[in-house]
């Protein structure tokens, strides 16, 4: 599904990610771990097509260059990240943002459009499995949000787009243990055989509820060891320090 | 070739002109010229005094420098006063009458005249050019006794009521593109509301410039008596120009006791090409009096158009207990400039006003709000909120906010907040990673930033106005 091949990004003259490789097949779930700074979010953003990067290497999505995509191509073809600090829209409703963005993706994808009404039964289906109270939804788009309701909404977002490859930047930070069992169950409920993750995190914390098939330690714009679940339980003991 | 020109410029929507002859007063401004236009009208002297009066008290008026959108000079004696479609010469029956070709105009317009308009409850005054071609829906408001006439009918119908409204709010000697207004005008509409009747539908109309080289001097006056409401809508949308056009409306509106009026503008006159060439000036006066205890009027208005808009659609709030409202939008892109915003003269006591103010200013545009709030010494307890936005996108262009707060007593309050954002890149990004193209996004960001004056528009209204702040901004990230 994913195939990056020595992948450099440089931005405002700092070099962050210099030479990543990494392969991902459908319904795997990857693990990325490393110290601050190490390249993480860069990732994150590049995958998604964040403007400001100076890209070299190779990107390929399902045999395609991801390079010639902008921003909302590769979302409408089913990349999604999870953002790690989700934005506040003023005056933009939660349930208008989420149903522009749908129809803005099947329509990309040759689907019909949906109306108000099946929109909203199906985001009320979709928020109830999450435990999302349905004001939320009338509420603007992330505006005076608790981090954790944020989050929730960023995992509400991924379930109702369906994205193929799904990227979550550090979606476990800031999260009570409540609020992380949430997320975690709704990530589980979305997995599948077609589908692949990508989860960036510091902490084994979220693995523990979601496990992945590999675990990559990044450092300094590479990945210098792969492993599986066991390696972020390792991680937790002994800290970045010993590998990097 | 021109038309092939306008044909070519997709970007202006409403970017046609209708070959219709036209019948023209002398050109320039002169004595001769007012008397043209009271004769073709057929006005009683009175009418023709009170313009004379207004004529000559602009010979002593200066133009006025102080805003801040600078333009050349205006050569007032290049101008042609008056201009009409030929046929509209001898007054059409129905609109089986009226020629096709401005039927046409109206039906490229999106102006749905007869059958649509009267499902949505709406009649319609609609003004070609200067004069009225065509009014619908009388019958229905004439049965509550509703006076919904251009201003040239109601000056031979009803003229006690014009004589003792029209210029009551906006005084002859007022400024000089008032005072130029009651010299000249030409034509418009007029609302008389009897006591304790609420109309019925939303009373609408629709401006359009058409014939070149005329300066549009529309007139309109709305009185509600005693316990009345009426919504009154306005729209406008102009024809591709290249030279500049002056426009120079008058609006007067009257709220006695227990009153109220609500009147919203949705402005898209020609706002001039991306370089600045052409367009429309927008020099508008939009006052209205509460004159009556508890009575109300609230303006609403979504600016887009025009290269210049300079406005200050104000309230003067003299019955005790009156409240006044002004909630705009101001939009300029381009080379456009916009000086708007509203003046609260609070006389009576208790009295409320409330503004809020959203400009968007996006390429090389400039957009300033300008306020006046005072509160008289007799004006007891009264309030006055006012919240003042501004978005900018890009940065080349400018947002200004000018509040005056003038207040005379210490039982009074004044709240004045005010902010400036600038569209954010980060925004941006997270609506492109849901799917959402630029364009969509920037909708989406700026029809949130303007809910609170959105929300105040009727129904069918906010839909068009949702997606003209959209079209306004085309083009203007990334």
């Amino acid at each position: 599904m994913l195939n990056i091949k020595n992948l450099e990004a440089t931005i405002d003259n700092k070099h962050i990610l210099k030479g990543l490789n990494l392969n991902i097949k459908p319904g795997e779930v990857h693990a990325i771990m490393g110290p601050n700074g190490s390249g993480k979010s860069t990732l994150a953003n590049v995958l998604s097509g964040k403007n400001g990067y100076e890209i070299k290497g190779d990107i390929k999505y399902n045999g395609e260059s991801l390079s010639e995509l902008s921003t909302e191509e590769r979302a409408q073809k089913g990349i999604f990240l999870a953002f790690q600090y989700p934005l506040e829209i003023p005056g933009v409703n939660t349930n208008t943002f989420l149903r522009t963005s749908l129809n803005s993706v099947r329509k990309a994808q040759g689907d019909k459009e949906l109306d108000t009404l099946t929109f909203l039964k199906l985001i009320k289906e979709k928020a109830s499995e999450l435990g999302i109270d349905e004001k939320f939804l009338s509420r603007q788009l992330n505006v005076g949000f608790s981090g954790g309701e944020k989050k929730k909404n960023e995992i509400l977002q991924m379930k109702l787009l369906q994205p193929k490859l799904s990227i979550l930047d550090e979606t476990d930070s800031g999260l009570d243990i409540d609020a992380l069992r949430i997320v975690a169950d709704g990530v589980n409920s979305y997995k599948s055989k077609e589908n692949a993750f990508l989860i960036i995190t510091h902490y084994q914390r979220l693995l523990d509820y979601i496990k992945p098939d590999y675990v990559h330690v990044l450092s300094n714009g590479k990945i210098i060891k792969t492993g599986d679940a066991d390696l972020g339980v390792q991680l937790e003991k002994t800290g970045y320090s010993n590998i990097v | 070739m021109k038309t092939e020109d306008l044909k070519n410029n997709k970007d202006y929507k409403y970017g046609f002109t209708t070959d219709v002859e036209n019948v023209r007063s002398p050109k320039g401004l002169s004595e001769e010229t007012i008397r043209f236009i009271s004769n073709i009208k057929k006005e009683p002297n009175w009418m023709l005094e009170w313009r004379l009066k207004a004529f000559n008290r602009l010979k002593v008026l200066k133009e006025p420098d102080w805003q801040k959108p600078k333009y050349p000079k205006i050569d007032y004696q290049d101008l042609y006063y008056y201009s009409a479609p030929k046929s509209a010469s001898e007054k059409p029956k129905s609109l089986d009458e009226i020629d096709p070709k401005i039927l046409e105009t109206y039906k490229k317009l999106g102006i749905p005249l007869v059958e649509q308009k009267r499902l949505n409850g709406i009649a319609v005054d609609a003004v070609f050019d200067s004069v009225s071609v065509a009014t619908t829906f009388k019958d229905e408001l004439t049965k509550k006794g509703i006076i919904f006439c251009s201003i040239s009918e109601a000056i031979q119908k009803h003229p006690d009521l014009v004589k003792k409204y029209l210029g009551s709010v906006i005084p002859i000697s007022d400024h000089y593109f008032a005072t130029l207004n009651s010299a000249v005008f030409t034509d418009g509409s007029f609302v008389y509301i009897p006591p304790n009747t609420k109309c019925p539908m939303e009373l609408s109309t629709y401006f359009r410039i058409n014939a070149s080289e005329t300066g549009q001097f529309e007139r309109t006056l709305i009185i509600a008596d005693k316990g009345s409401y009426v919504s009154y809508l306005e729209g406008c949308t102009a024809p591709m120009r290249d030279e500049n056009q002056l426009h120079a409306a008058n609006v007067e509106l009257v709220a006695l006791d227990d009153a109220e009026i609500k009147y919203s503008t949705v402005q898209n006159w020609y706002p001039g090409d991306e370089k600045g060439v052409g367009g429309i000036y927008n020099f508008v006066t939009k006052r209205g009096a509460c004159r009556g205890k508890n009575s109300k009027i609230s303006w609403t208005q979504v600016e887009t158009g025009s290269a210049i808009t300079w406005k200050y659609p104000s309230c003067i709030l003299q019955g005790d207990n009156s409240v006044g409202e002004f909630y705009s939008i101001a939009i300029t892109n381009n080379f456009q400039k916009a000086d708007t915003g509203t003046k609260m003269i609070h006389l009576g006591k208790n009295t409320k006003s409330k503004i809020i103010s959203k400009g968007i200013s996006a390429g090389n545009a400039d957009n300033m709000y300008r306020g006046l709030v005072e509160i008289k010494n007799k004006a007891i307890n009264s309030r006055n909120y006012t919240q003042c936005d501004s978005l900018l996108m890009g940065n080349k262009c400018g947002a200004h906010t000018i509040p005056y707060i003038k207040n005379n007593n210490a039982t009074s309050t004044i709240e004045h907040e005010a902010t400036t954002t600038k569209i954010n890149e980060e925004q941006l990004y997270y609506c492109n990673q849901r799917g959402l193209d630029q364009e969509e996004a920037v909708s989406l960001i700026v029809n949130g930033f303007c809910k609170e004056v959105l929300q105040q528009l009727p129904m069918e209204f906010a839909v068009e106005a949702q997606k003209l702040v959209a079209i306004s901004l085309e083009g203007s990230v990334g």
